[in-house]
């Protein structure tokens, strides 16, 4: 039989009915009696609401209930909550203004709710929703960092007068400006991270339900952590206590941290069954989705690196705007602090480290995290500025970064920003890469494209993130507002069979097969005869969901916790059924042995004796073969690797092609080498889509004129290469897995690689710094303007 | 209400739409087919794919009126009634072209088409532009091509 355990391609399970058309995605549940709702959004990204008249809406066909913000509000339902207080530079907390689920006497960005028609159909609601009327006082709108921090710009909230949601830091200013002031040369770049739409092909929905005789709600969402969203929207939003709300996420379709957050539409549907006494269901529009799921990205920073005269890397000052959006969505406030600044040491040996960040209100959609999530912006920043010292200095980039590299015996490894590295091996990964990406035959590659009237670069990234998210003590003491620990039930059936019930939530990972495969290797069982369940608060009792890179790390260790308990209990049963004394038991390949003889039991015979205790320890065991286990990481892990892009351009067109693109990266250790690879495959068209394709747009007015996926460019099949992906890793240190987490590597390391490569291309023009996407029109416009007299 | 007559994965049903009603609307809502997705509002995802009358078409973007007497193919009626699965949808499966599977319907009735449409062959730039018209967030695209080009021989009867 094939290998079924840690490191086989396992094949799975789950594709059996998603290939057949039998997910169960949000929008493919109905309610019996179900009502739909459409929710009526501000056009305008500014404006206070004078009056909201419902009365010919109310009239139209269909129409059962239409509900504002004012009557939210009259029951004291709460705002939505952010997870995570940061604190300015003073140690004063930062400005919290309310987040209402449905806007309350003002709008503030484009797409905010202002109020929601229930009726018999979709098309009812819809149409009905068209008759309200709305009277509006538009106020300036700031659709940007820049508006909104210019001197006597509009308050996007009245008690936050100058737009600023904090001011913070971290590292110590004036050693750092110390070291600045006395270095043999200072690097110094401006860079803009793009904003990007997450876009997961399933639209949000969401449908409330609740049960008048048990008193108990019910919320079905599209969500990446269901015990997260009962406990935000139970204890915050609509005060129902945690036991009397079950939150489901079925099949989710894709979320890239977009379907973390608590939102409006959640406590609306949820809310209002309870009102109307019968289920509502509302599902997204395609457009609703740009102009209400939250945004990505959106920093505005200026790097600084000093070096020495040997490239050496003394000391790196960094200043960072980042957009919040309207509102604060749920971590929006972690992504450009704990989650980006720290990661500013990235894979080199830098000693000092300054970064200040504002966070900027504006009146956009809200910005949280979307994959990577802090990091690719980090990467983006260093890796470009990496490039600039080598081209200021001349030092080749490859040679700067392996002279600048954590050498491989410096693990642990503290980094001047809190994080302490656990283990990498950079300048393996590098190697690696090199080889793989035949960087010695680049140039005669590059000589051959122009003769064919090509421009050809390549470039480099070498780069690391942190995820695992996260020990809660640390992130408690850094402003989050709840545990990041993962549960895990393991529950061995009198046949045994094991079902696996676990706090993450897997939204096209697979964790149906690897996680599945961690019991295989553990118990011995065949993955036919293990089950693993998620996404529903009643039968799962705790968890935090998956994003952040880790579920296997954190829920797979839960997990394999769990198992540790299954074997010791069931070493006590086999002890006592093979009349053997319990330290000369042994567990291997779903067999309880005596060690020394040939008398054994399986798993099966355990379990059996476990439910039917009839020859059974009973004075010292309680019957039953099922444990729990919490686990609280003791610190993130720390992938990272090396990414290669080679670009060819048409100088006729600008249009840039990727020609090849190579990742070598360490992820620790490998469950399911083929599901390591797709996430690293889909995490790279991601980072190739902010490098030449995806902004999300909003003109001067407030407009976001990206609305729609004929506007914003999402990345297609021609658009992408094949890509070369392997893996050179290093174990983590501190799970017993080794583990360090795969899925947003591919969307941290990419962009710079591209965007590097891309500058290699065009190295006769003068370029120093592109920021992205880089489209046609771009790379056209600096061709046509001809080579640079300046060399670059 | 106008009615709709149709042939849906070989069963006819009669059905009452509205004029405006969609195609995949009917498909979803009325025969509870929901295998068919809707992931955007203008055409571009391909979620919806269908085959109509033995081609391809997005079926967001054709009135349920439209389909009156066509014979319809959803992901529901590939696989064998004892299972079997659509040598396309194996090779989904073998090559690992679908993580979240939202877009794995549409996907894959368009994959279908386009190896309908190359009997004598298919290139992996054929395969990328071919599939323009369907749009994947998870996997990058890598492994759906791979699946593609595997099923091409399996569909077209070499080994």
């Amino acid at each position: 039989m094939a290998f079924e355990g840690i490191g086989a391609s396992v094949r799975r399970k789950e594709d059996a009915r998603f290939l057949n058309g039998k997910g169960r995605y949000t929008d493919d549940i109905n309610r019996p009696g179900q009502l739909h709702a459409y929710v009526k959004r501000s056009d305008r990204p500014h404006a206070t609401i004078n009056s909201i008249d419902t009365s010919a809406a109310a009239k139209a066909p269909g129409v059962v209930a239409i509900f504002t913000g004012a009557d939210m509000a009259a029951e004291n339902i709460g705002g939505l909550p952010c997870g995570w207080q940061i604190h300015n530079k003073d140690g004063s907390p930062m400005a919290e203004p309310p987040h209402p689920v449905m806007a309350v006497g003002k709008v503030r960005h484009v797409g905010d709710s202002i109020a929601v028609v229930i009726a018999e159909t979709k098309q009812q609601a819809k149409d009905a929703a068209e008759l309200l009327e709305i009277d509006y006082t538009d106020l300036p709108a700031v659709p940007s960092i820049t508006a909104a921090l210019a001197p006597g710009a509009a308050s996007v909230h009245d008690d936050v007068p100058g737009n600023v949601c904090y001011d913070w830091h971290i590292g110590d200013k004036a050693i750092v400006d110390g070291v600045f002031a006395n270095a043999h040369k200072v690097v110094r770049l401006d860079l803009t991270n793009n904003r990007l739409i997450p876009n997961a092909m399933e639209p949000r929905a969401a449908i409330g339900d609740y049960d008048v005789n048990s008193g108990e709600y019910t919320l079905f969402t599209t969500s990446q952590n269901p015990h997260v969203i009962r406990l935000l929207m139970g204890a915050f939003v609509l005060h129902i206590p945690e036991n009397k709300l079950r939150v489901v996420a079925p099949d989710v379709g894709g979320g890239f941290g977009s379907k973390i957050f608590h939102y409006a539409e959640e406590a609306i549907v949820t809310w209002a069954a309870a009102k109307v006494r019968r289920p509502v269901k509302w599902t997204a529009e395609r457009t609703e989705s740009f102009m209400t799921d939250a945004h990505g990205r959106d920093h505005v920073s200026t790097a600084e690196m000093a070096v020495d005269a040997q490239g050496t890397f003394l000391g790196l000052r960094v200043s960072t705007k980042a957009n919040m959006g309207a509102y604060l969505s749920t971590f929006a406030t972690s992504v450009p602090t704990y989650l980006y600044a720290t990661l500013l040491a990235g894979t080199y040996k830098t000693p000092v480290i300054y970064c200040e960040v504002k966070a900027v209100f504006t009146n956009t959609v809200p910005v949280d995290a979307y994959r990577g999530a802090g990091r690719p912006e980090a990467t983006f920043l260093l890796e470009r500025l990496v490039d600039a010292v080598a081209k200021d200095t001349g030092i080749d980039r490859v040679e700067l970064r392996r002279h600048n590299f954590i050498p491989a015996d410096a693990f642990p490894y503290q980094t001047p920003v809190a994080l302490q590295y656990d283990s990498g091996d950079y300048q393996t990964t590098l190697a690696v890469a090199l080889k793989n990406a035949d960087w010695a035959g680049f140039e005669a590659r590059r000589a051959a494209a122009k003769a064919r009237g090509k421009l050809r670069g390549i470039g480099i990234s070498t780069y690391l993130e942190a995820c695992g998210i996260a020990p809660s003590a640390v992130v408690g003491s850094l402003g989050a507002r709840a545990g990041l620990y993962e549960c895990a039930n393991v529950r061995v059936h009198p046949t045994g069979s094991v079902t696996v019930f676990t706090g993450t939530h897997s939204h096209g990972q697979g964790h149906e097969t690897t996680l599945a495969q961690l019991v295989v290797e553990q118990l011995g069982v065949s993955i036919d005869q293990v089950e693993v369940v998620h996404g529903d608060t009643e039968k799962i009792p705790f968890g935090m969901g998956t994003y952040g890179s880790r579920s296997l790390v954190v829920g797979g260790t839960a997990m394999v916790k769990a198992m540790d308990k299954i074997i010791a209990k069931g070493k006590k049963i086999a002890a006592h059924l093979m009349e053997a004394s319990v330290e000369d038991i042994e567990f291997a390949n779903n067999t309880f042995t005596v060690a020394g003889t040939d008398k054994s039991k399986t798993l099966t015979d355990i379990s059996l004796a476990a439910y039917i205790p009839h020859n059974y320890p009973i004075e010292e065991l309680e019957p039953g073969l099922e444990e729990m286990a919490y686990y609280d990481p003791k610190n993130f892990t720390f992938p990272g690797g090396c990414h290669i892009s080679e670009v060819e351009i048409d100088p006729d067109t600008g249009t840039v092609a990727v020609v090849n693109f190579t990742a070598v990266d360490d992820v620790g250790r490998v469950v399911n080498p083929m599901i390591v690879e797709g996430q690293v495959q889909g995490g790279i068209a991601q980072g190739i889509g902010q490098a030449l394709l995806e902004a999300a747009v909003y003109d001067e007015s407030g407009q976001l004129t990206s609305g729609s996926m004929m506007d914003y460019t999402m990345p297609r099949a021609d658009n992408l290469p094949n890509f070369s992906v392997a893996t050179e890793n290093t174990m983590c240190t501190h799970n017993p897995l080794g583990s360090k987490g795969c899925g947003e590597v591919g969307a941290i390391g990419s962009p710079p690689a591209v965007i590097n490569a891309i500058i290699d291309a065009l190295k006769d023009y003068g370029v120093r710094h592109m920021n992205m996407p880089a489209t046609s029109g771009k790379i056209w416009s600096i061709i046509n303007a001809g080579p640079s007299k300046i060399a670059a | 209400m106008p009615q709709v007559t149709l042939t849906v994965n070989g069963k006819q049903h009669t059905v009452e739409v509205e004029n405006r009603t969609l195609l995949v609307e009917l498909l979803r809502e009325k025969l509870a087919l929901t295998g068919t997705h809707v992931g955007c509002d203008t055409s571009q995802c391909g979620a919806c794919v269908v085959h109509v009358d033995g081609i391809s078409a997005k079926s967001c973007t054709m009135l349920a009126v439209q389909a009156q007497g066509t014979s319809v193919i959803t992901i529901e009626g590939l696989a064998a009634a004892d299972g079997t699965l659509h040598p396309m949808q194996e090779m989904f499966r073998e090559h690992h072209a679908l993580q979240c599977g939202f877009c794995t319907p549409g996907m894959v009735m368009s994959a279908i088409d386009l190896v309908n449409n190359h009997p004598g062959g298919i290139t992996e730039q054929e395969i990328r532009e071919g599939l323009e018209g369907n749009l994947c967030r998870c996997t990058g695209y890598h492994n759906i091509v791979k699946a593609i080009a595997a099923a091409h021989p399996l569909m077209h009867g070499k080994s």
